[in-house]
This record gives C-alpha cells, structure tokens and sequence, in this order.
C-alpha cells in the first residue's frame, strides 16, 4: 500500500519525525500507524479539535452532575420561575445560566444531556456503518465474481436512494418504540455502502500482492486472508473514513430529531432542541444559539479531527474533502450522500 | 456507448423496481393497515370492511401488488387519503415551489463553490487559499437547518428589528405574479441551501484546478504568451469542471430530498413540507408517490452523470 511505504519512510514535509529519526541514537521501527500518530500529535489543528472532543464528551459524561450542581433535571420544567408572567422562555441568568426554553426547563442542563444523544448516535452509527462496511466491502473484493456483482450493485443501489426521504417514511412506519435504535439502524444503513465501495476498490487491488498468493501457497483459508493478511492494509483508510463518519452521522440524527422523526421528545436532542427554537427564535435567542452552538462545535472538531487523521496517515494529501479526485480510476461512481465526501 | 447506456438504464429501472417494492412492501404489508388510517380509529367493523373493498385490500398481496405496479406504470398516482385531491394535483401545485427553491439555490451554489475554488487553486497555501479553506470547512460542518435558523434570527428578525425590511420569509410568491417579490422571498432559502454544498464544491473545485494547473498544456499556454486570465480560465477552468458538472448533475437530482429541511424551516409550502405533514397525516398515496418521484429524480440524474461521464472518458464505458 502505498501509503504504508510513504509513511514508513518518512515524508519530505514532515519535518518533526525526521529529525526525530536522525537524532535517536539507535534506529527504532516504526510503523505507519505509529508515525501517523507522531503527525497528529504535533499537529495544532487535531489538537485543538481534540480538545473539543474530549469537553463534549466531559459535558456528556457529568450532565447528571451539571442537573445536580443547578438543581434542574432535563425534564423538570419551571413553569413559574423558568417562564416569563406571559408564558415565554427566560433569558440567561443566574439562576439559570443558559436560559430556558418554552416549558421552563434549563437550556443548559439540556444541551449537556443533548450530547449523549449526540455522541451516541454519531459513534455507534458510524461504528456499525463502518463494520458493516468493512466486512461487505472485504467479502465483495475479495470474492469478486457473482458475489461482487451482487454486493456492488447493492451498494450503489442504496447510495443511489434518497436517503433523507427513504429516512423519514422508514422512521415514520416503525413507530415511537425503541427509536434510538430504528436511528441508528437508518443511519448505518444508509452509510455503510460509501465505506464498502471504499474498502472493496482497495481489496481488488491488494488482493493481487504477493502476500496474498504467498498466504494462499501456506494455505490459508479465505477467512484469514480476508482479515488477518489484507484488512490491516486498508484500515487506515477505513479509520480516515470513521472519523468523517461520526460527524455526518451526527448531524443526520439531528436532522431527523429536527424534523421531529428523530428522538423522542422530551429526551433532550439538540436537533429536538433546535427545532422547538424555530418557534421562539423572536423572543428567545439563546434557546437556538447555544444547543446550535453545541452541535456546530462538535461536527466542526470532528471534521477537522478526521481532515488531520488523513493528513497524518498520508501526508500527500493535501485536499479537504475533495470528491472524485480520482474518479477516472474508480469509475462512474453514483455518489450522492454528504458523508461520501473525502477520500475518493 | 449503446450497451453501456442499456446497462445502466437497465439498473436504474432496476433500482427504481426494488424502491417501489420496498415502499409497498412497508406501507402495505407491514404493521400498518391503510383501512384502518382512512377510516379512522373509531370506525366499526363494517366501514373497515367497506373501506378494504374500495382499496382491494381484501384481495391477495400478490394481487394488490399487481395493481399497485400497473396503476404506477400508467402515471395514476391514486388520491389523497385526506383532501380526496389527485395525487398529480398536489405535486404540480407543489413542484414549482420546490423547482424555484432548488434550481436557484444551485445556481448560487456552483457559482460560489467554483469562484472561491478558483481563488484559492490560483494561490495556494497563501491568507487566500486558508480562508477559503476555513470557510469551506466551516459550512461544511454546518448543519442545514441550523444555518437556516440562524439567517432567520440575523437577517430576518435582527434587521426587521433595526428597521431593514428587506428578508422576508413570509410565504411564497410565484414568478409569475411578481418575479422580484418571487426573489426577494427566496433569497434566504437559496443561500441556506447553497452554502452547504458550496463548501463541498469549493474544495473539489480547488483539488481539480490544482491538478489541471500542473499539466504540461498548462505550461505549454503560458509560454505561448497567453495571458494569465486566459490561462487560468480558458484553458485551466475548463478542464477543471469536468468532475464538478459530474457532481452537479448528481446533486441536482438529490436535491428535491435536500430541500425537505429548507422547506421546514422557511414554511416553504414545496414538496419537502408535503411530505412532512403526509407522514404526520400518514397520508399514504401522497408519500408514496414523492419517495417514488424523488428517487426517479436520483435514477435519472445518475443516469445522465454516467452518459456524460462515459462520453468524456472511454475507458469509463467498460465497468
């Protein structure tokens, strides 16, 4: 993989590891992953976004002790103290630091349990969108033939529907119960064929290394192959592509609670959140800027994360999510999905 | 060039088959019963079994399935569970919004992602290539309906409120009765869309001029004596474009499911508002028919991409 060689000996504009390199008094392996590591951690941007990360998922992790330390569950609403004699939302005050919202009930305390959703949703619809992605991609490379013709075409089947409204009439059938998990299943399904189509074109060309018919003479079964031999060579890839993933997938869930098919209210969303602001923007600002605050620093660190993620592993490539770059080699591609962006 | 373009019709009628079977499958052979959505919770046993017969739903599901393909095939969308209103009736009273919304925020899109991609492919790494390069990763974070919101509590109330009238959000007004007014009523919609995927255009834009610029003609037309306008634009731009039309082309058809939030969030009465209150209405011939239309849409543009794409490069034509 050429990434791999790349990485492994170093980059011309990197200049951090290589003078690490001429320094250390005995020469030290070092594998792509871990030089990649090296990159990100001396890069300001990933950094930062990190940062970010780790205060989102802080908010998330102590939202019961943010609700203790005010005094205000999520869903207690105030309807005397929290509202105004007119029946509006309070601003900002010290009472209640980021105001409420038409019922009376703590912005701040909300946002913090918003990120719960968030988070979850975005990782665990990622992850599954990447496993799957991941395994159909690996067994349609790698099998090629009849297999590969059926698993291809699926995938470009499902990239080439429309997928928000496929979403909303696929929510809307299943009805209230367990809506968490019919999300996450919606957003994984209609993610999971751009991380196949990425892995299967990366298959069907280390398929053909030596190191693969060398593990077939040492008979090696396809299982093996498959995940022990040629997995390894696309993960980085199929990391740069998680990474991306989460934050679309965020805002996927968002977009669902925003058109109230998504979370449940009164579980606190930020898309749920945002979506009762529309109503109270005029006379309640605060109640639309800061979950739209929350949400847009979290899709923004995690871009930014992932964008430094591919630096890192490949330090050619210079291009924020550029699409079909180098579409000529992978044909006619039916992209049309947000998170499709990057990679190609 | 035929067989290739067979192939692929052949897999969008195919695709289009398998949405059609799937929106079936969901709407009348799953949990749901439509007779019961018609007649309403309270309806007796008699009404229910009088509604069935209207709807052929007491015949077989293979049967159903059979009329449902035809009456599809003939373009009878059926009516509205709701209004009694033709199916037909309501899209060509709902395109048009929809058509405004999509075919000028698209325009304001391509126009945007292509210039900043410009500025920033013809000095990169300079203040100019960075900013765009924040920007694009800026919107491109941005969630769309909260974009929307926020031009809504900005340009609309924040303006009104120091006396600038000029946003409005308040319905829509067709072209035809006032093409300034149609405009002005659009103007925030358009941008909301357009910004979003301008990100994404910006930098493809950018990658490909870069590429385009390192090629030997590009060289070749500067020594030549060519100016640098010239240069940049009629022989680099142009070049340049091929996977940003591609791309276009895909959007395009994508878009009448992208305008659903837009819609939401400005009240746009289009087809993305309909669908939202069909499925609050659990209007069942009305949202079959948009899922249809909407992924015929994506069939179509798809189709369109790959011809475009399979006359510019040959190789193309044999995968």
């Amino acid at each position: 993989m050429t990434q791999g060689i790349v990485a492994e000996f170093g980059s011309p504009d990197n200049a951090e590891t290589g003078a690490a390199a001429a320094t250390a008094p005995n020469i030290e392996g070092r594998s792509p992953s871990r030089l990649a590591f090296e990159r990100l951690r001396h890069d300001r941007a990933a950094i930062a976004s990190c940062v970010v990360i780790v205060l989102i998922i802080l908010m998330a992790v102590f939202a019961p002790v943010v609700a203790h330390l005010t005094g205000h569950g999520p869903d207690t609403q105030y309807y005397r103290l929290g509202r105004t004699p007119q029946g509006l939302p309070v601003g900002p005050s010290r009472r209640f630091l980021l105001g409420t919202d038409e019922l009376g009930r703590d912005v701040l305390v909300r946002v913090c349990y918003g990120a719960r959703i968030s988070l979850l949703v975005g990782v665990v619809a990622s992850s599954l969108a990447t496993a799957v992605g991941v395994v159909i991609g690996l067994a349609a490379g790698y099998f090629g033939r009849v297999v590969d013709t059926i698993l291809a075409r699926f995938m470009d089947a499902v990239l080439s529907l429309p997928y928000l409204i496929f979403a909303i009439a696929l929510v809307s059938v299943v009805g209230n119960s367990n809506r968490l998990l019919v999300i996450i299943g919606v957003i994984a399904f209609f993610s999971f064929a751009s991380v196949g189509r990425i892995v299967r074109g990366q298959v069907l060309s280390i398929k053909e290394k030596e190191f693969v018919e060398a593990a077939h003479a040492l008979g090696a079964g396809d299982l093996r192959i498959m995940f022990v031999d040629i997995l390894p060579n696309v993960l980085a890839q199929v990391i740069v592509y998680l990474t991306l993933l989460i934050p679309a997938s965020i805002v996927f869930e968002a977009t669902l609670s925003f058109l109230a098919i998504g979370i449940v209210p009164p579980t606190p969303s930020w898309g749920d959140m945002l979506s009762e602001a529309l109503q109270y923007y005029q006379v309640a600002w605060w109640y639309l800027i800061f979950p739209g605050l929350a949400l847009l620093a979290t899709t923004l660190a995690f871009n930014l994360l992932g964008d430094s993620v591919r630096d890192a592993f490949d330090p050619r490539y210079n291009r924020l999510f550029s699409r079909r770059s180098t579409s000529v080699l992978t044909g006619p591609a039916l992209l049309n999905t947000a998170e499709e962006d990057g990679l190609l | 060039m035929t067989r290739f373009l067979a192939r692929r019709i052949a897999f969008g009628a195919l695709v289009l088959w398998v949405v059609v079977t799937v929106v079936f499958i969901l709407y009348f052979v799953a949990p749901n019963d439509p007779a019961r959505l018609i007649a309403g919770r309270l309806a007796n046993a008699q009404t229910l079994a009088a509604v069935r017969r209207n709807l052929g739903l007491n015949q077989p599901v293979i049967a159903q399935y059979g009329h449902y393909l035809s009456r599809l095939l003939h373009g009878n969308l059926g009516y509205s569970y709701v209004g009694n209103e033709s199916v037909t009736t309501i899209i060509g009273q709902d395109l048009p919004v929809t058509a405004s919304l999509a075919v000028g925020g698209a325009l304001i899109w391509l126009i945007i992602g292509v210039a900043s991609g410009v500025l920033a492919a013809r000095r990169p790494r300079t203040l100019a290539d960075r900013s765009v390069t924040a920007f694009a990763l800026f919107f491109y974070s941005m969630p769309t309906f909260l974009l929307g919101e926020l031009f809504l509590l900005v340009f609309f109330y924040e303006l009104h409120r120091v006396g600038f009238n000029f946003f409005t959000v308040t319905g829509y007004v067709s072209i035809t009765q006032d093409p300034a007014e149609w405009a002005r009523h659009l103007i925030l919609p358009w941008f909301t869309i357009a910004l979003v995927t301008a990100s994404i255009y910006s930098r493809l834009t950018r990658g490909s001029m870069l590429d385009v610029l390192g090629e030997d003609y590009i060289r070749t037309a500067r020594a030549k004596g060519l100016t640098e306008r010239r240069v940049i634009y009629r022989h680099g731009l142009r070049a340049a474009l091929t996977p940003v039309i591609t791309e276009f082309g895909i959007d395009l058809g994508t878009l009448l499911g992208g305008v659903i939030v837009t819609e939401n969030v400005f009240g746009l009465p289009g087809l993305g508002n309909q669908i939202l209150t069909s499925i609050t209405r659990e209007d069942l011939p009305v949202i079959i028919a948009l899922v249809i239309l909407a992924s015929t849409f994506i069939v179509v543009a798809n189709i369109v991409v790959d011809a475009f794409y399979a006359v510019l490069d040959p190789r193309v034509r044999l995968t």
